[in-house]
């Protein structure tokens, strides 16, 4: 039997054996499925990248035809860093569900559909028949949607998930309908019929064939105008639950988007065109929107909207590089896009935990309500830290070393022929470089605000650290962030693999070497960065030791001041907000002040998506009007839906008779 | 060798505050201070002792030494001429702005670590306006790449001259926008007066309020180093490789010495802008950038 069914029968046993142990060890037993499923995807994974490819193809009767399992170095990148953040997640998701642990049935499902989740996310990444991949794309939506929903007795959870379920198969009907039109002429449903496929007809109509394909991923990976799920989506599950959608399960998209790339023949011009501009806009919007948001989480997942935007830029040049035939332009976009997938699963996995630490100490995620907290829980601040400087892009951490390749394509692509595309790459710098101020300008303020200061709202209980085994996962995730950051010369070792894919085998030894030993440099630029701050520090600790005295903060002349005269999040971002306001919505409630001695007064402030309010609020009240005429169909007496049927049936059989009544008329007339 | 370059750049730094404030005093008829007296004041501050905020934390600490650190990492990128900086690959521009964004939010967060609501303020504009002037960098240092066709510093600078004589023209209106860039990145005159007395209305010194001793003097001296490093970009611009070095250095020289005297006459001369009236100016900055570049595409005859 081949190692695929293994794994699957071993997956369901575990799901079993879950179901039927005790609560405290329903954890344990997912971690040890998740070890054993990361275990055998990770070595396949590992020789694919060593150039040994793994291929199994099994017959799956009549309807499917067959399955072929094959796992490149495509799919083995996306494999390692799925296994690594699954990983993490479900070490910190099981200390972080011990507040939980009276729901059994809750947590059977979720660590059910945890194990799920990711076999189905390696099975997207493996099958390349459509109607499997379909499977195995349902299955993982489906138990997304399960871990989502954790606290499901909340109803702003439950809508938010249920929000998540249908948008996720708007995206899946998208799937359908490419895969149905390749299959549909080509007879087969593997994958390579649509290589097939697109290498015979016009570039117009593979690109019609991509572009079907792209909302479908676009929608998954959270592209605007197809992201307004994922700010609901994210705040609404558990921590480890956002932090694994957010660094991996939105990968899916990107992963989608890069098979297409592979498979479809088509003017990669005109993709990275689409790609480039769609990306630039997600990007700026995303950050646009998780400045001014009050709920940590919510703008945590804004700012992967905007990551996503970073990793679609690059996935565009490398379009752009490929359909101009320039290898150092698709070399550097691929990079950077497959990169910058691991560093922002890295990060951005890392800050939801953090999140979901501070959450559950002070049991809130509104900015405001926060501060101080860098004394009460130093651990996790500076590991927020660390995560909020990578997701900025500054060195020398790993988010700097992805966008770095992103700008060294860009400003090699300024140099291209052609003038619009040399105004594009400018339109791009600006994009990355507005992308990266911007994200500044929140990671301050979100650092600041909550970990700084003082307390800017009395906490109900006693703040402590997290315990141990919270903070072990944190730190892994952590030292890998300063790893791609020191050695970043490996990493691209790694990708040249999967890099080749797209490139072409010949640029390992032109652009490959180029950029290794670019970042050999860099490598030793950053350590001698990190020595020259641990000098100066050295000398500064050396000349400060004589007189420190502590004082309280110099309150310019003001005696009495208190935690409430501190700058808030809503203060801090305020200018920006002025600056920007006709491209937001923030819906404002405030209570005006009257009289001599005015009562108390509230302002309040809520930030919403304009886009969505265009895109999906207006759209559905439309449909709603339309369908609520219809409404007297639906009268609840099953007498009635009885004849529902009946009549549909009869519709069904009178529709050929109805033709032929047709053609016999149109025949009449025409005799006359 | 390329050491040198790090030593006429912190040279520059050691009397570039002096001579604004010389210059300063002597349009307002003042006697004014000698050269060396902000060196005087930040050395009197090295040695003194430190208060420090009880609502502080270690962030507080270490973010000068960062924002110092950068700063210096900075220099070592930026060529002399003909010859390239201590650091130097393709793309280094990017480390370049990157590395001192690093210090500028470590600067940030420590304002922010005092809870002072003034700090916060200030805090609060810093990244807004380090936020709207780095396209214009970015802008300017693209122009130059599609120019040379070159993606580092030294090899932008070193292949920069021979053009034709329109490429020195670019290079004056890029001195004005680097002029500008470094007046906003030093918090200086049009946007803010580093002089103002009244906390409401300052960016960058309300944030260190709370600084002293050995870190305040960190800071001042990283402002100077600040604005020798733009200095050295400058003079970059005019410096022709292959130059001897008796014709580098005095440019060099003179264009550290006209840019310190023209940001004391600017200074001088100017009053500050109302704050809400900053993002526009500074954002203003990327237009002029912009005519940078369609310059340079005029020149490659990318257009027309």
């Amino acid at each position: 039997m081949s190692l695929s069914v293994y794994v699957l029968i071993l997956s369901i046993l575990f799901i079993i054996l879950v179901a039927v142990v005790k609560e405290r060890w329903k954890g344990v037993i997912a971690l040890l499925a998740l070890l054993f499923n990361t275990g055998i995807s990770s070595y396949v994974a590992v020789d694919a990248l060593r150039g040994k490819l793994f291929e199994e193809i099994f017959y799956g009767g009549y309807i499917f035809g067959e399955i072929p399992v094959r796992v490149d170095a495509l799919s083995a990148w996306f494999i390692l860093l799925t296994n690594f953040t699954t990983l993490t997640a479900i070490l910190y998701g099981r200390s972080y569900l011990k507040h939980y642990k009276n729901q059994s049935s809750n947590l059977f499902i979720h660590f059910a559909s945890y194990i799920l989740v990711h076999f189905s996310m390696i099975g997207i990444y493996c099958v390349q028949n459509m109607l499997a991949f379909l499977c195995v794309w349902e299955l993982m939506a489906i138990s997304s949607f399960l871990l989502v929903i954790f606290e499901h007795n909340k109803i702003d959870i439950l809508r938010a998930g249920i929000n998540y379920l249908i948008q996720s198969h708007i995206g899946i009907v998208f799937l359908t309908l490419g895969f149905i039109w390749v299959s549909s002429y080509m007879g087969s449903y593997d994958f390579n019929a649509i290589a097939q496929y697109s290498a015979s007809v016009a570039p117009a109509v593979s690109f019609i064939l991509f572009m079907c394909f792209f909302i479908a991923f676009a929608i998954k990976a959270g592209f605007v105008p197809f992201h307004t799920w994922l700010p609901y989506a994210h705040p609404a599950a558990p921590a480890h639950i956002s932090g694994m959608m957010s660094g991996i399960i939105i990968k899916l998209g990107i992963f989608g988007i890069l098979r297409m790339i592979l498979l479809i023949k088509g003017n990669y011009l005109a993709f990275g065109y689409v790609i480039l501009v769609i990306s630039i806009i997600t990007g700026v919007y995303g950050v646009m929107l998780a400045i001014v948001q009050h709920n940590v989480k919510k703008l945590l997942a804004y700012h992967s909207v905007e990551n996503i935007g970073i990793i679609g830029i690059g996935i565009g040049i490398g379009c752009i590089g490929l359909g101009l035939n320039n290898p150092y332009l698709s070399f550097a976009g691929f990079a950077g896009a497959l990169l910058h997938t691991l560093n922002h699963s890295l990060f951005k996995s890392l800050l939801f935990y953090s999140a979901g630490t501070v959450y559950q100490a002070t049991h809130t995620m509104n900015i405001e309500h926060l501060g101080g907290l860098i004394k009460k829980m130093p651990q996790t601040t500076i590991l927020f830290l660390i995560a909020a400087l990578a997701i900025c892009g500054l060195p020398p951490f790993n988010g700097f070393i992805s966008e770095f390749l992103i700008y060294s394509g860009l400003f090699n692509g300024i140099n291209a022929n052609g003038l619009s595309l040399t105004m594009m790459m400018l339109f791009s710098i600006f994009g990355l470089v507005l992308i990266g101020g911007l994200a500044m300008l929140c990671f301050t303020k979100a650092f600041g605000i909550i970990f700084l200061g003082t307390e800017r709202h009395p906490y109900h209980t006693p703040i402590h650290e997290a315990e141990f085994s919270k903070l072990f996962p944190k730190y892994l995730v952590a030292s890998m962030i300063i790893f791609i950051g020191i050695v970043p010369q490996l990493f691209i070792g790694v990708i040249t693999r999967p890099l080749l894919l797209f490139t072409g085998e010949k640029s390992i030894h032109m652009e490959g070497v180029e950029f290794v030993s670019m970042f050999q440099t860099m490598s030793i630029v950053v350590g001698g960065f990190i020595l020259l701050v641990g000098l100066i520090y050295l000398v500064r600790r050396l000349v400060v030791s004589k007189t420190v005295s502590i004082a309280p903060t110099w309150g310019c002349g003001y005696p009495s001041t208190s935690p409430k005269l501190q700058y808030t999040a809503n203060s801090f971002v305020r200018s920006y907000r002025k600056l920007v306001k006709p491209l937001l919505m923030m819906n404002k409630k405030e209570t005006e002040m009257k009289g001599v001695f005015p009562n108390e007064v509230h302002i309040a402030t809520h930030p919403y998506d304009k886009l969505e309010a265009i895109l999906i609020d207006v759209p559905i009240k439309h449909l709603k009007r339309f369908m609520g005429r219809f409404r007297f169909l639906q009268n609840g007496s099953p007498q009635f839906y009885i004849l529902y049927g009946v009549v549909f049936i009869f519709i069904a059989i009178a529709i050929p008779f109805l033709i032929d009544l047709a053609n016999y008329l149109v025949a009449l007339i025409k005799q006359i | 060798m390329k050491v040198l370059n790090l030593i006429y750049i912190i040279a520059a730094s050691l009397f570039f505050n002096g001579i604004i404030i010389r210059t300063k005093s002597i349009f307002s008829g003042r006697m004014g201070p000698g050269i060396f007296q902000p060196l005087k004041d930040i050395w009197r501050l090295f040695r003194k002792g430190a208060v420090y905020s009880q609502t502080s934390s270690f962030i507080f600490q270490i973010a000068p030494t960062i924002y110092f650190a950068s700063v210096l990492m900075a220099v070592f990128v930026i060529p002399f001429g003909g010859q390239p900086g201590l650091i130097s690959f393709k793309g280094d521009f990017v480390f370049f702005a990157y590395v001192l964004a690093l210090g500028k939010f470590f600067m940030i967060i420590s304002a922010l670590d005092t809870g002072s609501s003034f700090e916060g303020m200030g805090a609060s504009r810093e990244a807004l306006y380090s936020m709207l002037v780095e396209p214009a960098f970015f802008i300017l240092i693209g122009s130059f790449a599609l120019l040379t066709g070159h993606t580092s510093f030294y090899e932008i600078f070193s292949s920069l001259h021979f053009g034709s004589y329109i490429s020195y023209r670019i290079g004056v209106l890029a001195a004005f926008v680097l002029v500008i860039i470094a007046m906003i990145e030093n918090s200086r005159m049009p946007v803010d007066d580093p002089k103002t007395h009244l906390e409401l209305t300052m960016i960058h010194e309300v944030m260190i309020l709370d600084n002293s001793g050995f870190d305040l003097g960190l800071i001042l001296y990283t402002s100077s180093l600040k604005f020798a490093m733009y200095g050295a970009i400058i003079a970059n611009l005019f410096l022709t490789p292959g130059n001897e070095w008796y014709y580098s250095i005095p440019i060099f020289i003179g264009i550290q010495i006209f840019f310190a005297v023209l940001i004391g006459t600017i200074e001088s001369f100017m009053a500050r802008f109302r704050m809400n009236h900053n993002p526009e100016f500074i954002f203003a900055l990327t237009t002029a950038s912009l005519l940078i570049f369609l310059g340079v595409l005029l020149i490659l005859g990318k257009i027309i």
